[in-house]
């Protein structure tokens, strides 16, 4: 019904002005204004990263003081994982889902606005707090209790509504695309052929709502801790700050999968379009994806296995955590199986999307080294996690997300973008990403601690290693930026196709595609079976 | 329209499932205490208050139970027991003091969190007395012995010889003086 009235009102096309960004329910500015904010974040989350890295460039304290260094590697980690990476899946999401499935807009319109809206004015309050009395939230993105509540600085109760009010935009965004694919589907197109991009997002926007309501209960214990004299992490009044762990973790460990599984989508449209093959293994695909959404549910205390959990809880979470590289070897052998015998060619998305197979690999391998739990205690808050986790979220979501990025861009501005730009980009990056994370695991076993604004003088050398290659990837960002800029004002057109070898509704539409697509249902049939 | 009103359906159905789980989320809170005090984990004490008559006093067998006292960080308070280590029989009823002494000139009031080691001993430590579960306050440089009546159960499994008891004391002042003045009928926390 929105989306008839909404039709009706603006038959030709978006309103003129400012107004038309603000009042928007049309699904492609949306996605556009997601894309945007993300980009934003990616960037300032970027800056601050690079902070990190400038003060660890050498023994000893040069650039800042340890508290600021501590709010800087707190509002990192939560401006790159809810501002930067969620984000963008979202404007992925918004952008591509409705063109994938034949539908004309998303099944809540007016709710996508609102949930887009929110984003803003949560991630302004929460990096106001850098300028407030006692400085920003400076726990570390995971703010266990009692740090973050006992001995949190007075900004911690706007960091707290800041989570809220990202929270109500996800799970909105979430049940949004839910809407769309169960309801919006063309005639036809039945579940096992939904695109796979749709197939991955719907399983993270059920993680979505499953998880993101538990971080708000956990930060709404904090606040009922720090301001109505509740104890449920304070140890005085008869709680408990593992409860905190165990809550943040039940929370935290489905979103770490919230932010990789749109990522397998994407990298499985990428790769059977530039090797001109048909994706191996759809079924297997799906499944894949919905076993490791059911394990993420039951593998949370592998984040603690310090606390002092008994010997029966280590076995438990550390084999349930090992089967979880079951169905992701089914993905990857699924990516490698499809470029076997394929006629590939290496266009800027295709090496992004290779680089993310072998480097999210990478990443996995060591996540299951720390998932070995006599090990972890070794592993355990080094630099060795530091490498592992940021090997399956840069080259891993973000790589995906720039892959989408360069795939896609010229569906969405109807030319292409300067592929010789696209290919330096790649490279700088991918060097660069190697260069800052891979010396962090030989740091990590060799027991440098996260989360330091100095270290042991051992240390030196790697670390610099480390940040000449952050500043290599920091500034190479650039390069992307400017090639987005360039292919919006114009360039060489694209027809519908784009790519060769792409198959799925979305290139059926014209480059750029209407401001409202399929406004009737396309038939489904005289292509082959979609991706 | 009907694909209106089942996207509508489908909206409600979802935001409610997120309504869910946000109690879910709190609810994750006492089931925490119920999974901690079904499987005996994490050393809580469970076993308080009197025990039924009928328990047998196993003289041929002998525990060693220790104690440790700790504060946590900022608290002032000398806190200590006044034997570090006992020998007790199995069902046999023994009285322990600790001893606490507020050094400071102003008045303050502490809670202790006991906690018990090896975990699976927990459930076999039975509190007949504590100062543990009440607050404790004290003037400024007053002093006072604090009696726990314990004992052990004769269950408890044979391979465990020595049994730790620890109690960390928390400075509770300030929130009960905030909780005072909210509530000037109430009688310090209780949770």
């Amino acid at each position: 019904m929105l989306t008839e009235t909404m039709a009706h009102e603006h038959p030709h096309g978006p309103a003129p002005g400012l107004m038309r960004w603000v009042l928007t329910t049309n699904h492609k500015d949306i996605g556009t204004l997601y894309l945007l904010f993300s980009l934003i974040m990616f960037l300032t989350g970027g800056c601050m990263a690079l902070v990190i890295r400038a003060e660890l460039f050498q023994p000893g304290l040069q650039l800042v003081q340890p508290e600021f260094f501590n709010q800087m590697t707190t509002m990192h980690g939560l401006i790159m994982v809810f501002g930067a990476v969620m984000p963008a899946f979202v404007g992925l999401a918004n952008w591509m889902i409705p063109m994938m499935v034949g539908a004309p807009d998303m099944a809540l319109p007016r709710m996508n606005n609102w949930s887009f809206w929110i984003l803003p004015f949560a991630f302004s309050l929460m990096i106001s707090t850098l300028f407030m009395e006692g400085g920003a939230p400076n726990f570390g993105w995971t703010f266990y209790a009692p740090l973050s509540t006992t001995y949190a600085p007075p900004s911690v109760t706007f960091f707290i509504f800041a989570v809220h009010m990202m929270g109500i935009s996800s799970i909105m965004g979430a049940i949004n695309i839910i809407a769309t694919i169960l309801n919006l589907r063309a005639p036809g197109m039945t579940m096992m052929k939904l695109p796979l991009f749709a197939w991955t997002w719907l399983i993270t926007a059920f993680l979505l709502i499953a998880v993101m309501p538990v971080l708000a209960g956990v930060v709404t214990m904090m606040l009922m801790d720090i301001h109505f004299g509740t104890s449920f992490f304070d140890a005085a009044g008869g709680g408990d700050p593992v409860l905190f762990q165990h809550v943040f973790w039940f929370f935290g460990h489905p979103e770490v999968y919230i932010m990789i599984l749109p990522a397998f989508g994407i990298i499985s449209h990428i790769i059977p379009t530039f090797a001109r093959k048909r994706l191996f293994g759809y079924a297997s695909m799906v499944y894949a994806t919905s076993s490791i959404a059911f394990l993420s549910f039951i593998v949370w205390a592998h984040h603690m296995f310090t606390v002092g959990m008994p010997l029966a809880g280590e076995l438990f979470f550390m084999f349930s955590t090992m089967l979880i590289a079951v169905p992701t070897g089914v993905k990857v052998f699924n990516w490698v199986a499809t470029m076997y015998r394929g006629s590939m060619t290496f266009e800027t998305p295709m090496l992004f999307a290779l680089a993310f197979v072998v480097l999210f690999s990478i990443g996995g391998f060591s996540g299951l080294m720390l998932a070995i739990a006599p090990v972890d205690f070794q592993y355990h808050d080094t630099y060795f996690v530091v490498a592992h986790f940021h090997y399956v979220l840069v080259p891993g979501a973000i790589f995906s997300i720039m892959a989408a990025t360069y795939f896609w861009l010229p569906k969405w501005t109807g030319n292409y973008y300067n592929e010789q730009l696209g290919k330096w980009h790649f490279w700088l990056s991918f060097v660069g990403v190697n260069i800052t994370f891979f010396p962090m695991h030989f740091i990590g076993l060799a027991g440098m601690p996260r989360r330091i604004p100095d270290y042991a003088l051992q240390f030196a050398d790697f670390n610099m290693v480390a940040s000449v290659g952050a500043f290599l990837f920091g500034f190479s960002q650039l390069l992307f930026v400017y090639n987005i800029i360039r292919c919006v004002q114009g360039g060489y057109g694209a027809g519908n196709q784009v790519w060769e070898g792409a198959e799925g509704l979305e290139w059926t539409l014209p480059s750029p595609p209407p401001y409202h697509s399929f406004t009737t249902p396309p038939v489904l049939g005289d292509q082959r079976e979609p991706i | 329209m009907s694909l209106a009103r089942a996207n509508r359906r489908l909206a409600l159905r979802l935001g409610l499932a997120a309504l869910l789980m946000f109690g879910f989320g709190f609810l994750l809170s006492p089931l925490y205490d119920v999974f901690c005090r079904v499987t005996g984990l994490n050393g809580k004490v469970t076993n308080i208050g009197a025990v039924d008559g009928g328990i047998t006093v196993d003289k041929q067998r002998q525990v060693q139970v220790q104690f440790l006292a700790i504060n946590n960080e900022g608290m002032p308070w000398r806190f200590d027991p006044e034997e570090t280590q006992i020998s007790v029989h199995p069902g046999e009823q023994r009285l322990a003091y600790f001893v606490a002494l507020n050094p400071t000139s102003r008045a303050m009031v502490a809670r202790a969190v006991p906690s018990i080691a090896p975990a699976e001993a927990a459930s076999y430590l039975h509190k007949i007395n504590c100062f543990c579960f009440e607050s404790q306050a004290l003037a400024g440089s007053e002093s006072q012995r604090m009696p726990l009546v314990l004992m052990i159960d004769p269950a408890l499994p044979a391979h465990i010889k020595t049994v730790t008891l620890s109690y960390t004391l928390f400075d509770i002042t300030s929130k009960t003086v905030a909780q005072r003045e909210a509530r000037p009928e109430s009688k310090g926390v209780s949770l």
